[in-house]
């Protein structure tokens, strides 16, 4: 199956480098079957793995979550919730057990960073689509938009949002996600470079229409929104 | 400039009808040239914000390189927390957090790259089409059976080495080692980067996972992009030098204006 080109691209804002990864997007979208599984590893295959950016958002003074993130450390998480909001049926949020509770997905993947480092790690988690699901999410919805603990926002096209491998990820190498990787939910979105899979999760919005996040997403800073490469 | 010893090789005296480069020719060598300047200046700030190498499919800051390049303020860092086994045996795997402001300018950095190697891979697509149906590499790049003795290999050789460099056609009629090299580039090194460039993207390597096995791993693909871009560093260089050495002024004319 070919997807077709897509029907709204996302923003260039006039910027040469964003148009060229918006042909980037384009060419991935028409050109590469929608479906494809990532490769998948053996447990052997597992290699050390660097914890990069935030590493704790209690520790970030400056975080207007980073109180709370604290509390909910506290407590290990027994009282964060994930919230299911926008272009769905019914918005609701989700605790970790709730999340247990849905059918799980363990992958081997390649973890691989604009930096040009890679590590293997194992994920364990509820794919997204059952979630977004759960939600009922609505025909018009176009993007899944993801907020973070440390002030990220960020988003994914529904064709990433609902592919197999994409998971809210709670186990990392058969034990809880630890912090530095983005306890207590993580995204793994296993057909991007690392930075789109948004450690620190507490809030989905689901959209019709494209949102750069604004100061708080990778565009205003001058990063690629779309990182399939 | 005086014109030195002429050893015209055969197939050059047949090609004469067709003097000077053609337009395509001439547009294509200044797309590439723009292309690739711009690759290699983006790919290397994108190599500074993680100046190691690996082999294989893995491989960061808490593993082994198989070499680390003194470039950046990265190099050899240092800037990690304590190291955390993920599991019970002495040889596990760890996890370690980063405590280091990195140098990191690939926001902007892999951006360009990859708008680079747009501008490289497309026209390239139809430079590589042009050529083989315009008879361009069959008669003007593609080293004949004819340049080949081993007479004729030698003599090209310690010309090369003597520096005695034939003066500018100002057109397609090369010697042997230049096909050689050309060919080396169009057929080879340009593709090679092309190809493990593609091995680098996880989208692409869901799609075509044999892209994976057929370099070795992510990594190596990344060590192989790199040498590649090594190897295209030395052939730029030689290039200059013969074009300088051939009469810069008539070579650069013929490249730009045509003959």
């Amino acid at each position: 199956m070919l997807p077709a080109w897509p029907k709204k691209l996302p923003p260039t804002y006039g910027n040469i480098l964003r148009m060229g990864d918006t042909l980037t997007y384009a060419a991935h979208r028409t050109l590469l079957p929608g479906e494809a599984l990532v490769k998948e590893y053996r447990h052997d295959d597992i290699t050390s793995f660097p914890a990069t950016g935030t590493t704790n958002p209690a520790d970030v003074t400056k975080l207007p979550l980073s109180d709370t993130y604290r509390r909910f450390q506290g407590g290990n998480f027994a009282d964060w919730r994930l919230s299911v909001e926008g272009r769905v049926a019914s918005p609701r949020s989700f605790s970790l057990a709730d999340l247990k509770r849905l059918p799980e997905r363990t992958q081997i993947t390649r973890h691989t960073c604009e930096e040009g480092w890679s590590a293997i790690g194992q994920w364990t988690g509820v794919p997204l689509s059952l979630v977004l699901n759960a939600a009922g999410i609505l025909p018009t919805a176009r993007f899944v938009v993801f907020h973070s603990f440390d002030d990220w926002v960020d988003s994914i096209d529904l064709l990433d949002a609902l592919h197999p491998q994409t998971l809210l990820a709670y186990g990392m190498n058969g034990r809880d996600l630890p912090i530095p990787h983005g306890a207590p939910v993580r995204l793994r979105v296993e057909r991007q470079l690392g930075y789109k899979s948004m450690k620190y999760l507490h809030r989905i919005v689901v959209t019709d229409e494209f949102e750069d996040g604004g100061d708080k997403g990778n565009i205003q800073h001058g990063w690629a929104w779309y990182v399939g490469i | 400039m005086p014109r030195l010893d002429v050893r015209q090789p055969a197939s050059a005296i047949g090609a004469a009808g067709a003097l000077g480069h053609a337009r395509w020719v001439r547009l294509s060598h200044w797309i590439a040239t723009a292309s690739i300047f711009t690759l290699a200046f983006t790919g290397f700030v994108i190599l500074m914000a993680h100046p190691r190498l690996y082999w294989g499919e893995a491989g960061n800051d808490l593993t082994p390189a198989l070499l680390e390049l003194p470039i950046s303020r990265n190099y050899q860092h240092g800037g990690w927390d304590k190291r955390t086994p993920f599991f019970q045996d002495a040889s596990s795997p760890i996890s370690a957090s980063r405590t280091y402001d990195i140098f990191n300018q690939n926001g902007w950095g892999r951006s360009l790259h990859f708008l680079a190697a747009w501008l490289l891979v497309i026209p390239g697509m139809i430079y590589l089409l042009a050529g083989v149906f315009s008879g361009h590499f069959r008669r003007h790049l593609w080293p004949g059976a004819r340049d080949a003795s081993p007479r004729l290999v030698w003599q090209e050789v310690l010309d090369h080495l003597r520096m005695r460099i034939r003066s500018a056609t100002g057109g397609p009629q090369y010697g042997l080692l230049q096909k050689c090299a050309y060919c080396a580039v169009i057929f080879v090194a340009l593709p090679l980067a092309a190809l493990t460039g593609l091995t680098m993207s996880p989208a692409v390597t869901a799609a075509y996972p044999s892209l994976l096995g057929a370099f070795g791993g992510f990594q190596s693909a990344r060590t192989i992009h790199f040498f590649t871009f090594v190897a295209l560093l030395l052939f730029v260089i030689v290039h200059v030098v013969m074009v300088v050495k051939s009469g810069f002024r008539r070579q650069f004319r013929a490249m730009t204006f045509g003959e």
